[in-house]
């Protein structure tokens, strides 16, 4: 189906299901209960999800097929992000012209840092990409104030042009008059589920993100990107020219990075140059290792679940702790929480590092490989690579 | 004037005269092999061939067209293909892709944006591939990894990967260094077999004389940068000067 071969319109099949049910499988607890606290599927930590997975499949497609190690990819978000006010401000608050917009800028930024940073492969590579993101996170930051409005960052305001837009056009982004915070909250019982629009604005384009990188995946383009990875001297002396394929995939995957990017800022729509800073393209590397570098699902995997950590760990601090081990006697619940309180609240990054430590030595094919042993290790028969993985997170979409 | 035609090539590294003054043609359709002893320039001369080194002075004629100043890439798009000392075959691939990588390159050149399409629609690739293993006896490994064959099963697959390009120049180096005799036996089998059906030049730098002399028709002795002589094998193989030169304390 759709040029798909049947076990890839498998996993995009199941890939879309999670999607469109995230907001149920996301929020199993009892809003009263005391486990509320780990339901993720409020919009804002959805729509954060879905578009750092698309960031990472992007991603993948440089690093898991190529192996060019960028890291710094995050300078791409931020231009997109960036490119997408500025069509709200300028042109209309309707997000397909910013997304589009932030695609096709994201997209030339790239052919100029990658035809630069192309030049060069292994660490040299990365560190060109590094410096380069740098150099657009302190421009974004402080020369170019005009345009990013510097480290206030920039926002929409009521009186900008948006010359498309009429009077009675909605002030805030929208697709051809639907918000995107619109949203309805389903009661069912003592559950409580909230669909958005800006959440199934950014799931659908997701999912069409994914079927792309899928066909690329499994394309001749792509194989010739395993190529490069596997033996450049090979290619050169098969007749076939390293630098454009190279290339090819790093704009890709920096077009990628700007429609996540654009995407961001059509949430919300402020853009800031700290989605530039090198911590946030590191971000995108541990989240493609994380689930598994090269797989089709990893990179979806590992957005998730490090956004998960980053958003439900974080928020756990010591009153919490205190409610978890009330039952212990009153010495043994103190030092409980003594021993627990670095890995959790700001210590959450101490917590997603032990279990990256975990997971590469482990598990050097990421959670994918996880989800494969234990598939195998339950009996089903063994399946080659790109398994998905069973219910292994829970926020994996 | 043969197929492929060097002209007073010097290479200099440093205070070394690596090649000093080559001249070699090779004749098209014929087995050429360039022996000499341990640093006799036989790999800087190879390596001239292909675009990796850049002689100081003299030419390098493919075919009427100078190579020098070409990538790599271009010149294997000319019609030359080598097979390395060490095998070079994309390990993390399959035996397939292996074989699929070249037809491709043949066919679309050196660089195609085919991101949309699937393998099922390249269905002359995928026919031409198929046949490639079967010629190359190893239609039953195709779903194995590159690297973890045997390394004279890598050999057999980097020569049909090369031959898959259907180059007019096969440029051979140490084809068989470091193999097992079943092995090497083999890989004159190969090449004689590949020799047979094809309208091919292969060029061979070889140590083993047992290699040369059952597959050249002209040897080119290489010694201390220069040539030395160039002959048949059987005339090779009494000439005083080369006894002296390279066959020289064992002989």
């Amino acid at each position: 189906m759709l040029g798909l071969t049947a076990k890839d319109t498998t996993l995009l099949i199941i890939v879309a299901v999670l999607t469109l049910f995230a907001p149920f499988i996301l929020n199993p607890f009892p809003t009263d209960s005391a486990m509320a606290q780990f339901n993720a599927g409020y919009p804002d930590l959805m729509q954060r999800f879905v578009i750092f997975g698309i960031f990472a499949i992007g991603f993948n497609i440089l690093f898991g097929l190529t192996g060019y190690l960028s890291f710094g990819h995050a300078a791409f978000l931020g231009v997109g992000s960036y490119s997408a006010v500025w069509m709200m401000k300028l042109l209309t608050m309707n997000v397909i012209p910013a997304i589009v917009l932030s695609v096709i800028v994201a997209g030339l930024f790239s052919v100029v840092i990658g035809y630069i940073s192309l030049r060069r492969s292994g660490i040299y590579f990365s560190i060109l990409t590094l410096a380069f993101a740098q150099m657009s996170y302190n421009l974004a930051y402080s020369v170019l104030t005009p345009v990013t409005n510097g480290e206030t960052g920039l926002q929409i305001a009521l009186d900008d042009p948006r010359i498309l837009d009429g009077a009675n056009a909605p002030q805030y982004p929208n697709l051809f008059g639907t918000e995107m915070n619109d949203a309805v909250t389903m009661a069912l019982g003592p559950w409580a589920f909230t669909f958005s629009v800006g959440y199934y604005v950014c799931a659908i384009i997701m999912m069409l993100a994914f079927y792309l990188s899928i066909r690329i995946f499994r394309s001749p383009f792509g194989m010739m990107l395993r190529a490069v990875k596997s033996n450049q001297q090979r290619m050169n002396y098969t007749g076939l020219n390293t630098r454009p394929y190279t290339l090819a995939a790093f704009v890709i995957s920096g077009m990628y990075a700007g429609l996540a990017g654009g995407l961001m800022a059509s949430m919300d729509p402020l853009a800031g140059a700290e989605r530039m800073q090198w911590t946030a393209s590191g971000e995108v590397v541990l989240m493609t290792i994380l689930g598994g570098a090269g797989t089709l699902i990893g990179p979806v995997v590992g957005a998730g679940f490090i956004k998960y950590f980053e958003n439900i760990f974080s928020k756990i601090n010591d009153s919490i702790l205190h409610q978890w081990f009330s039952f212990m006697p009153e010495g043994i619940e103190d030092l409980l929480v003594f021993l627990v309180h670095p890995f959790i609240g700001k210590g959450w990054h101490l917590t997603l590092g032990l279990l990256f430590m975990l997971v590469v030595i482990f598990l050097p094919g990421g959670l994918v490989e996880g989800g494969q042993r234990l598939s195998r290790m339950f009996g089903r028969k063994a399946k080659t690579s790109d398994e998905k993985t069973d219910g292994k997170t829970s926020p994996a979409e | 004037m043969g197929i492929l035609e060097i002209k007073n090539v010097n290479k200099r590294f440093g205070g070394l005269q690596a090649l000093g003054n080559v001249n070699l043609s090779v004749a098209e359709n014929t087995v050429h092999a360039i022996i000499g002893p341990n640093g006799a320039g036989k790999s800087t001369l190879l390596n001239c061939l292909v675009g990796k080194l850049i002689p100081d002075t003299g030419s390098v004629m493919f075919d009427g067209q100078s190579v020098l100043g070409r990538a790599p890439y271009e010149i294997n798009q000319m019609g030359i293909s080598r097979v390395f000392q060490t095998p070079e075959i994309f390990g993390d691939l399959t035996v397939m892709e292996n074989m699929l990588i070249p037809c491709f390159a043949k066919r679309d050149g050196s660089f195609e944006m085919n991101a949309l399409s699937t393998m099922s629609k390249q269905r002359d690739i995928m026919e031409k591939a198929e046949q490639m293993l079967v010629d190359m006896n190893m239609a039953d490994k195709r779903h194995m990894h590159a690297a973890s064959m045997s390394r004279g099963d890598k050999r057999r697959l980097e020569i049909g990967m090369c031959l898959s390009q259907e180059p007019r120049l096969l440029l051979l180096d140490e084809p068989t260094a470091g193999m097992a005799r079943a092995d090497t036996n083999n890989t004159i089998d190969l090449l004689k077999q590949i020799k047979a059906e094809r309208d091919i030049t292969i060029a061979i730098i070889e140590h083993d004389m047992h290699v040369v002399f059952s597959l050249a028709e002209r040897i080119t002795v290489l010694a201390q940068g220069t040539p030395l002589v160039e002959d048949t094998p059987e005339k090779i193989k009494g000439h005083p000067k080369v006894r002296e030169a390279y066959l020289g304390e064992s002989a």
